[in-house]
């Protein structure tokens, strides 16, 4: 049970509590106690004098829309954003109850009333935005796994295939979103015309947006990790006369799961940066739109209100980093390799 | 004339830079079936080359291989390879290693049951049922051997080719190994093709002990048989004069004919 238990924290990096564990179950005490603080208690000093530097230093700064806000203002700002989630929640809720009532109402009068109920239709608060953005970063990685494994596995195959595919990589690798995204948008105009879309037009944007840019590291690093597999393994399969789609199945994936997630992780945190980027530049819906909204608004709290956005954005990354290393543990064959 | 195992004038080519480059001119070497066969020659002489193709892996630029009367022309599990360094699949157990490769060659000749009880037959060949739920990085270097050794006869091979299989090892290790070899080898009487640098090794294995050239260009020098009577005794070898004189022969070919030009 407890080695259980240690074996999931290590595995979704939450290893701050392994020598809470331990300790809990009466292992030398004394030692878990130091290991505990130098997990825990050394980077929450650091946290703390980050907190302290970041209230001095935005004290001096005055700005058009007043002085750069500190620690205690972003605080508040989470709360006022969390009660105009709520807020929100209850207008919704409300608009519907009073639809229903109406309804009701009529339909007494005359059964066989046609009665409709209307969607709600108010502003995104920013949990709102937040679940835009986060469903939107998954379909375009998602897309962006799709089509870079089993192309990086082709051509970390074949030597041919890969210096075919080589320069095309090259060159589309290191461009920026923002020059997709005109392209992008103008392609999903022209192609994706339907009355009755299921998707945003802007949401297909973002998310292709993403897909464009992330999908290159997982294209390398799958080729890069199927060619560099030890020949002799190959050669197993070679004498076992496995075929290609056993081969494949059976030898080459597991033997380049490591550098798969390697590249999984590496293009999930460009496709979390590219989205903000791409939400912003093209007003799609999501933590980017409402960071440019707050910004165009320019009350006494939009910056403060910024910043939240920006600690929101940076502690999702970070979640959804540590998400794809704990896959990346769990389907990796060499457990104990040190992965960061 | 028509041996079981007939390696026929191969020579081989590989492409380089500077055009090809012959590794292997006109090789010629006749196996019985049931033999034990050692090669030995230097490092670089091209006995892996050899084993390559008798394995399939490679093609013979002139000559062929034939094996039971039919031509060798790629892999597969009739030749199986036991390589220098194991080469087990690391995500899987020693088990499901040996069970990948009984499911593949006879995944639809045998029934599951079969299956599960020749893969464990033959990790109790090897002396590993005791480890075979763990995973090949938690078992040492001569257990992973006896793994792949195991992997390799659970094919039942007509010819069994192992590449330095004990190289890696240290000389204790290796010396349990070779005696387990023995030991496997009365019981099943198969086909071996063994390469080695061990000449003590290729004494003690061998029926026939094939001494190669220096490369480039490399083909056999001498081929001899050893006729010691078997079980052999690695204790009791060591006062053989028999045995001393075969050592002697080896050791003679590669220090003193073919001593390397390149130290
Ligand atoms: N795929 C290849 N391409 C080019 N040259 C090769 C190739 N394989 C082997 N050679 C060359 O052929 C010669 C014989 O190599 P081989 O590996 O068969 O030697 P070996 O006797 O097995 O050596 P060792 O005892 O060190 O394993 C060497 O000169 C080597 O450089
Ligand atoms: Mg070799």
């Amino acid at each position: 049970m407890k080695d259980k238990l240690i074996y999931f924290l290590e595995l979704t990096g939450l290893n701050w509590f392994v020598p809470l564990v331990k300790l809990s179950t009466g292992d030398s005490p004394k030692h878990q106690l130091q290991e505990f603080g130098k997990m825990v208690g050394v980077p929450l000093f650091a946290v703390v004098v980050f907190l302290m530097l970041w209230h001095m230093g935005a004290a001096k700064v005055i700005t058009s829309l007043g002085q750069v806000p500190g620690p205690t203002q972003v605080w508040e700002q989470v709360n006022v954003l969390v009660d105009e989630h709520n807020e929100a929640r209850e207008r919704e809720v409300a608009f519907y109850e009073r639809q229903e009532k109406r309804n009701a109402a009529k339909l007494e009068k005359n059964p066989d009333a046609e009665v409709t109920i209307r969607p709600y239709t108010g502003k995104e608060t920013f949990f709102d935005q937040i679940l835009t953005s986060l469903f939107t970063v998954f379909v375009g990685f998602f897309i962006a796994t799709l089509i870079a494994v089993p192309i990086g596995i082709i051509a970390g195959l074949s030597d041919t295939i890969y210096s075919a595919l080589n320069p095309l990589i090259q060159v589309f690798k290191p461009v920026s979103p923002l020059a997709w995204l005109p392209i992008v948008t103008m392609v999903v105009s022209a192609v994706y015309v339907s009355d009755n879309p299921m998707f945003e037009k802007s949401f297909i944007t973002s998310a292709l947006t993403v897909t464009l840019c992330s999908l290159w590291p997982t294209l390398i690093n799958t080729a890069v990790g199927v060619s560099s597999i030890d020949k002799d393994l190959i050669n197993v399969a070679r004498v076992l006369r496995l075929g290609y789609f056993t081969t494949v199945l059976k030898v080459v994936i597991p033997a380049s799961i490591p550098m798969i997630f390697t590249g999984l992780r590496i293009s999930l945190g460009i496709g979390w940066m590219v989205l903000i980027a791409a939400e912003m530049l093209a007003q799609n819906p999501g933590l980017g739109k409402f960071v440019w909204d707050e910004f165009q608004n320019g009350s006494s709290s939009s910056l403060s209100r910024i910043m939240v956005a920006v600690l929101t954005i940076g502690i999702i990354g970070f979640v959804l980093d540590r998400i794809t290393l704990s896959f990346q543990k769990f389907f990796s064959y060499d457990k104990n390799a040190v992965i960061r | 004339m028509d041996k079981y195992l007939n390696i026929d004038h191969v020579s081989i080519d590989f492409p380089t830079p500077n055009g090809p480059f012959r590794a292997l001119e006109n090789v010629n070497l006749k196996i019985d079936k049931g033999e034990f066969v050692s090669i030995i020659g230097h490092s670089g002489c091209g006995k892996s080359t050899v084993m390559n193709i008798v394995g399939g892996l490679y093609q013979a630029t002139e000559g062929g291989v034939v094996l039971e009367g039919k031509e060798v022309n790629d892999p597969g599990p009739d030749r199986a390879i036991v390589f220098q360094n194991h080469s087990l699949f690391p995500w899987l157990s020693c088990y499901q290693n040996v069970e990948l490769a009984v499911k593949s060659v006879f995944g639809k000749t045998r029934s599951r049951n079969e299956i599960r009880d020749w893969v464990n037959h033959n990790l109790e060949l090897v002396h590993m049922s005791h480890a075979k739920h763990k995973m090949p990085a938690e078992i040492s270097g001569g257990m992973k051997q006896r793994i792949g050794i195991a992997r390799a006869l659970s094919m039942e091979p007509k010819v069994l080719l192992m590449d330095e299989p004990f190289g890696a090892l240290d000389a204790l290790t290796r010396a349990h190994l070779q005696d387990s070899l023995m030991d496997i080898q009365a019981e099943l009487n198969n086909t071996v093709i063994m390469i080695t640098h061990d000449v003590d090794e290729a004494v003690l294995l061998s029926d026939k002990i094939v001494m190669m050239t220096n490369g480039p260009a490399a083909s056999i020098g001498e081929v001899m048989d050893v006729n010691l009577p078997r079980p052999r005794k690695r204790l009791e070898l060591a006062d053989n004069p028999d045995y001393n004189h075969y050592r002697s022969e080896v050791i003679h070919f590669l220090h003193q004919r073919h001593a390397r030009k390149v130290a």
